[in-house]
C-alpha cells in the first residue's frame, strides 16, 4: 500500500474503502473543526510507518455529506476502521497515537 | 546533585504546560513536555476566545494553541506524545512511569488540566458521537436547521449555545437554577438571541433515540416536578469539568473534588512537584490564569533545581 493519506469522496467510498483489499482507516474531518486539525498530523505520521498494515484515507464531511450520514456520524473527528467492508472499530474525538497504533496492530 | 534524565518534566500540553515549557526552555533547563494526545488541551474545542489579552478581535482555540506551541518550540522545548501512568515523587529524583518505560527528573510540573464532566444520565454514553456532544465547534454544523438541547449555565454553556445558533433552528438551554452563572455579557447575548429558549429550574433526566441517533430528551422541572419531552436531534453537555488527577498517588494532596492543592508558588504537598492550570484547586479556570500559574510554577521549579 502507498504511503500518505488518500482523500476519498462519496463517489469513490465504495471502491476505495468498502471493496478495498485489507483494512482501511477513514478520518472524517472538516476544515472548521479544531480537534480535526490536531489529529490530522498524527494520522499523517502513522501513515508513514504503518501503511503496510492499513490503508489511510480521509473524508471531508462538508464536501461529502452522504458517507458520514450513512454511518450516523454527528461528531468529528470520527475515525472508522473498516475491514472487509464492515466497521471493525470506531473512535470519536481526540485520541493518543499509541492507542491508534494498538488498534491498527490488532485489526 | 543526583543524576536524572531531565531537570524538569512537564505533564500536559495545554496552555499551562506549553507556558511552563516556554519559561523552562528559556531558563535553559533540560526539559521535556509529555502530552498524551495532542498539544492544546481544552481550548482546542473552544470556538472563540475573547478574554485572552492581546487579541482584540479574539482568536480561535486551535490558533491560540498553535501559537503557544510554536513559541515554546522556538526556544527549544521538546514535546513527546506519552501518557503518564503514575508518578513516584517520594525521593529527590522523581520517577515518571510511561507505557514503555520510566523516566526520571529533578522536578515535575503537573499541568494535566481537566476534562468535561458527564451528567451520568441514561443515553449519554450510548449516543456520544450520535447526537450527544461536548464540543459545539466540532459538531455544530452537523445540526444545521435542527432543534438541539444544551445543558449548563456557565460561560461555556452560554457561549457555545450562542455559537450553535449559527447553524441550528433552536437551542433549548437547560439550567437547574433560575439564573445563569455565565459572564453578564454572555447572558445579555443569550437573552437577545431569539433562537435560544432557556428552560429554568430544569434538569436533563434522559436522552432517547434509535440506531441513527438522538430523537428526544426528558427534562424535569425541579420546582414543579413536572416531566416534559422535547424532540431534539442533538444534546450538548456543558456542566463543568473534572480534574485529570487520577494517575497521582496519595502523596499529592488534592481538594475534595480531586483538584491539586498548591501554595502561591504552585508547590504541591511534595517537594519538587508543582501544579498549574485547570487541574489545580483555584477559584478561576481560564487560559489567562493557566498561563499565569505556569510561569510561576516554572520559575519556582527553576529555583528548586538550583538549590538542590
Amino acid at each position: 500500500m502507498a504511503e500518505g493519506v488518500l482523500e476519498i469522496s462519496d463517489d469513490n467510498f465504495e471502491s476505495e474503502v468498502l471493496k478495498a483489499d485489507g483494512p482501511v482507516l477513514v478520518d472524517f474531518w472538516a476544515p472548521w473543526c479544531g480537534p480535526c486539525k490536531a489529529i490530522g498530523p498524527i494520522i499523517e505520521e502513522l501513515s508513514a510507518s504503518l501503511s503496510d498494515k492499513i490503508k489511510f484515507t480521509k473524508c471531508n464531511v462538508d464536501d461529502n455529506p452522504a458517507t458520514p450520514g450513512k454511518y450516523g456520524i454527528r461528531s468529528i473527528p470520527t475515525l472508522i476502521f473498516f475491514k472487509d467492508g464492515a466497521v471493525a472499530d470506531q473512535i470519536v474525538g481526540l485520541v493518543a497515537k499509541s492507542k491508534l497504533e494498538e488498534i491498527i496492530n490488532n485489526l | 546533585m543526583q543524576k536524572a534524565d531531565y531537570d524538569l518534566v512537564i505533564i500536559g500540553g495545554g496552555p499551562a504546560g506549553l507556558t511552563a515549557g516556554l519559561y523552562a526552555a528559556r531558563a535553559r533547563l533540560n526539559v521535556i513536555l509529555l502530552e498524551k494526545s495532542v498539544p492544546g488541551g481544552q481550548i482546542i474545542v473552544t470556538d472563540w476566545i475573547e478574554n485572552y489579552p492581546g487579541f482584540p478581535e479574539g482568536i480561535s482555540g486551535i490558533d491560540l494553541t498553535n501559537r503557544m506551541n510554536e513559541q515554546a518550540k522556538r526556544f527549544g522545548l521538546k514535546i513527546e506524545t506519552e501518557e503518564v501512568l503514575s508518578l513516584d515523587c517520594s525521593g529527590s529524583i522523581k520517577k515518571i512511569k510511561l507505557e514503555d518505560g520510566t523516566i526520571s527528573a529533578l522536578a515535575v510540573i503537573i499541568a494535566t488540566g481537566a476534562s468535561p464532566r458527564r451528567l451520568g444520565v441514561p443515553g449519554e454514553d450510548e449516543f456520544f458521537g450520535k447526537g450527544v456532544s461536548f464540543c459545539a465547534t466540532c459538531d455544530g454544523p452537523f445540526f444545521s436547521g435542527s432543534v438541539v438541547a444544551a445543558v449548563g449555565g456557565g460561560d461555556t454553556a452560554v457561549q457555545e449555545s450562542i455559537f450553535l445558533t449559527k447553524f441550528v433552528k433552536k437551542v433549548f438551554l437547560i439550567h437547574r437554577r433560575d439564573e445563569l452563572r455565565a459572564a453578564k455579557i454572555l447572558q445579555e447575548r443569550a437573552f437577545a438571541n431569539d433562537k435560544i429558549e432557556i428552560l429554568w429550574d430544569s434538569v436533563l433526566t434522559g436522552i432517547n433515540g434509535s440506531k441513527t441517533g438522538v430523537a428526544d430528551i426528558t427534562v424535569k422541572n425541579v420546582k414543579t416536578e413536572e416531566n416534559r419531552k422535547f424532540a431534539v436531534e442533538g444534546c450538548f453537555i456543558w456542566v463543568g469539568i473534572k480534574p485529570e488527577s487520577g494517575f497521582l498517588d496519595d502523596d499529592i494532596k488534592l481538594d475534595e473534588h480531586g483538584f491539586i492543592l498548591v501554595n502561591e508558588r504552585m508547590e504541591t504537598s511534595m517537594p519538587g512537584v508543582f501544579a498549574a492550570g485547570d487541574g489545580r484547586s483555584t477559584p478561576l479556570r481560564q487560559v489567562v490564569t493557566a498561563t499565569g500559574d505556569a510561569a510561576i510554577a516554572a520559575v519556582a521549579a527553576e529555583h528548586y533545581i538550583e538549590n538542590l
